[in-house]
């Protein structure tokens, strides 16, 4: 058995790959289904009506897709420049502090700042704070030749010991009757609600506007083309003169940056404080939206909606039929798994000799 | 302070519990090694502990030996491993992506499984797990489970599979030279294939000792971050079976340290920080040694026939 590159890889089997793949993940989660011993079609139905029927299921599927969307972008930023960021938990949680940090009401007193320089310093301060704790990784990369997928992974367990260590002590909110939960923000930092009597909030826009800025920049700028090419081929890129170590660097800090953003855009759209829950692995999520979007950015926000809308929609189908809600995450795996697969025999054909 | 710390190491406990928490790392970390030396990063060990810690479980729970329970979670590791080797060995896909790819399919399949098999429990389901091996009559591995003499056992046979036979040097050269290795004869799919399964039937032995020794039950979020650490301790050793042995027991020794210290209650030092402790550690002891790690020279690297 062995590959053979297509010489010519048509368009219409690119377009038809990803389709093909959601159809075998419909195909094989259906066995999950049934090992359950829920009524199949049924299932279905409540996992979509839940997600995507109604007017309320759009809104609590955007309201999740908020965060993915910006650690989806996260990863497809890194993953371009194959820097392997796995570390988006943390640098979400380290956004999330910040965010706190700066626009948080400390014991009834904030900063006492006009709203209008608050609010840009809270997010710029959690941008930071997700671009610098991956700054340590990207650095142990170029200067030492540490392999960052396993800092960033390790790191993600340190963050998240830190924020658990705040949220006991100077940080813990006094009010909060014993429950690990941070300050609140002050109620001028918190984001506006985008539709009446739901959850979704301004940030969403936030996240559809930089899809659009970061899909831009990586195909017309000079910067984006250095990401690509570092990419591509690191070494051929050296010789024609990109400078990879701080197109590395520079890719490291925007993809923190990002993710931190989610944090602090979680913290003031929805949760207004920290908690050691507020993240069900929306970092880890994000690497899967990057892959399924080809780690494409515009790809990233249909990516993140699609895996918003089986999330939302498994929680409440499992309250209809006895399927366990981790049905979602199995979708999820499997539509990734096979979405590599569906490209791979895309640009590939398989030879049996 | 420092007569407690002498008081403990003079104590046999500290040392069963530094063992303790080693196996399952020893176990994984030659699973590790045994993929990478091939060649192919296996990020899935994260996943493959839970299925292996959860399948191996599951079937002593409904009845079977302990020692099935073992066998079982080997294949569970073995069938997750094929399936990481399909993706990355004939359809050369990108290892990171695969492997986290399976560590998430692994964890959610078995998350779900637990779930169906017992939808309504209040409180986890539980075993008999393996004794200590009493009868033994040495010191600190008498109070240790068979499963720990397996891991100790498993050290010196991959060092002798790996170094002394031509299996293991088939293993080593398709991860050196797949090319040369092609020149003579072997056939670099196969070899990088069984190296995979075998390695990732170690991954899932790794799981299943936290719910037939460690524990009794399967508990949601047991693995914890530690087939990451066996990644780390795998660069940390150089890629030498001797050397994971030395890693998995330093960073045991560590761990059981930062328990100790975190009961006694460091004045005023919130236990996080302990917590914190082995993790800063893995990191430590990569950026240490990250100067002369000596990589296998095909890691990562595909291997397609005709192609350069």
């Amino acid at each position: 058995m062995r590959l053979e590159a297509r010489g010519d890889v048509s368009r219409l089997m690119l377009v038809v790959a990803p389709f093909a793949a959601v159809a075998f993940t419909l195909v094989a989660a259906s066995l999950f289904v049934a090992w359950a011993g829920a009524p199949l079609m049924r299932t279905y139905a409540l996992i979509f009506e839940g997600g995507f029927g109604s007017r309320f299921a759009w809104a609590e599927t955007l309201t999740r897709a908020t965060p993915l969307i910006l650690t989806g972008l996260s990863a497809a930023v890194a993953f371009r420049a194959r820097f392997y960021n796995i570390g988006a938990e943390g640098q979400l949680y380290a956004g999330a502090l910040a965010a706190v940090a700066i626009g948080g009401l400390h014991g009834g007193a904030g900063f006492a700042a006009h709203p209008a320089l608050l609010f840009p310093g809270m997010m710029f301060a959690a941008m930071l704070a997700g671009a610098l704790l991956l700054l340590v990784p990207a650095l142990l990369r170029t200067r030492l030749g540490v392999d960052e997928v396993v800092t960033t992974l390790l790191l993600n367990f340190i963050v998240l010991l830190f924020v658990s260590m705040m949220l006991d002590g100077p940080m813990k909110d006094p009010t909060a009757m014993g429950w690990p939960q941070s300050v609140a923000l002050q109620d001028e930092m918190q984001l506006s609600k985008l539709v009446e009597r739901t959850r979704v909030h301004s940030g969403l826009l936030w996240a559809l506007a930089l899809s659009a800025l970061l899909w831009a920049v990586l195909k017309y700028s000079t910067f984006g083309f250095a990401v690509r090419a570092v990419g591509a081929n690191s070494r051929g890129a050296a010789f024609v003169g990109v400078p990879v170590t701080r197109t590395m660097i520079a890719v490291a800090m925007l993809s923190g940056a990002l993710a931190g953003l989610a944090g602090a855009i979680e913290v003031a759209g929805r949760t207004g404080y920290v908690t050691l829950d507020m993240s069900p692995g929306y970092g880890y999520t994000g690497i899967v939206i990057a892959m399924l979007a080809g780690l494409n950015p515009l790809g990233v926000v249909a990516a993140a909606i699609f895996v918003a809308g089986v999330l939302v929609g498994a929680d409440s189908m499992s309250r209809g039929v006895a399927v366990p809600t981790y049905i979602a995450e199995v979708i999820v795996a499997i539509s990734l798994l096979s979405m590599l697969v569906a490209t791979a025999f895309a640009r590939y054909r398989l030879r049996w000799r | 302070m420092v007569a407690d710390l002498i008081t403990m190491f003079a104590g046999a406990d500290f040392w069963v519990a530094v063992l303790r928490i080693a196996s399952p790392l020893i176990f994984g970390t030659l699973g590790v090694l045994l993929c990478e030396r091939a060649g192919v990063l296996n990020l899935g060990i994260e996943g493959i502990m839970v299925a292996g810690a959860l399948t191996g479980w599951l079937v002593v729970y409904f009845g079977a030996g302990l020692w099935v329970g073992v066998l079982v979670a080997a294949l569970t590791g073995a069938a997750f491993g094929l399936l990481h080797a399909l993706l990355t060995v004939p359809l050369a896909l990108s290892q990171h992506v695969a492997g986290l790819g399976i560590t998430l399919f692994a964890t959610s399949v078995s998350y779900f499984a637990y779930r169906v098999s017992f939808p309504n429990v209040t409180s986890p389901p539980t075993i008999q797990p393996f004794a200590e091996m009493a009868w033994l009559g040495i010191p600190v591995l008498s109070r240790q489970t068979p499963m720990t003499l397996l891991a100790l056992l498993a050290v010196p046979v991959i060092a002798w599979i790996l170094y002394r036979t031509p299996v293991g040097l088939a293993v080593r050269m398709v991860g050196e030279n797949p090319a040369a290795a092609e020149g003579q004869g072997l056939n670099v799919n196969a070899v990088r294939t069984g190296a995979i399964v075998a390695g990732s039937a170690l991954m899932g032995v790794a799981g299943a000792f936290l719910t037939l020794s460690a524990f009794n039950a399967f508990f949601f979020n047991m693995v914890n971050g530690r087939g990451w650490i066996c990644v780390a301790l795998v660069v940390f050793a150089s890629w030498r079976p001797g050397k994971a042995l030395l890693g998995a027991l330093l960073f045991a020794f560590f761990d059981a340290l930062q328990l100790r210290l975190q009961q006694s209650g460091g004045e005023g030092i919130p236990y996080q920080v302990y917590l914190m402790l082995p993790y800063v550690l893995s990191i430590v002891a990569l950026v240490l040694v990250a100067r002369r790690a000596t990589y296998p020279q095909a890691l990562m690297k595909p291997y397609v026939k005709g192609e350069r």
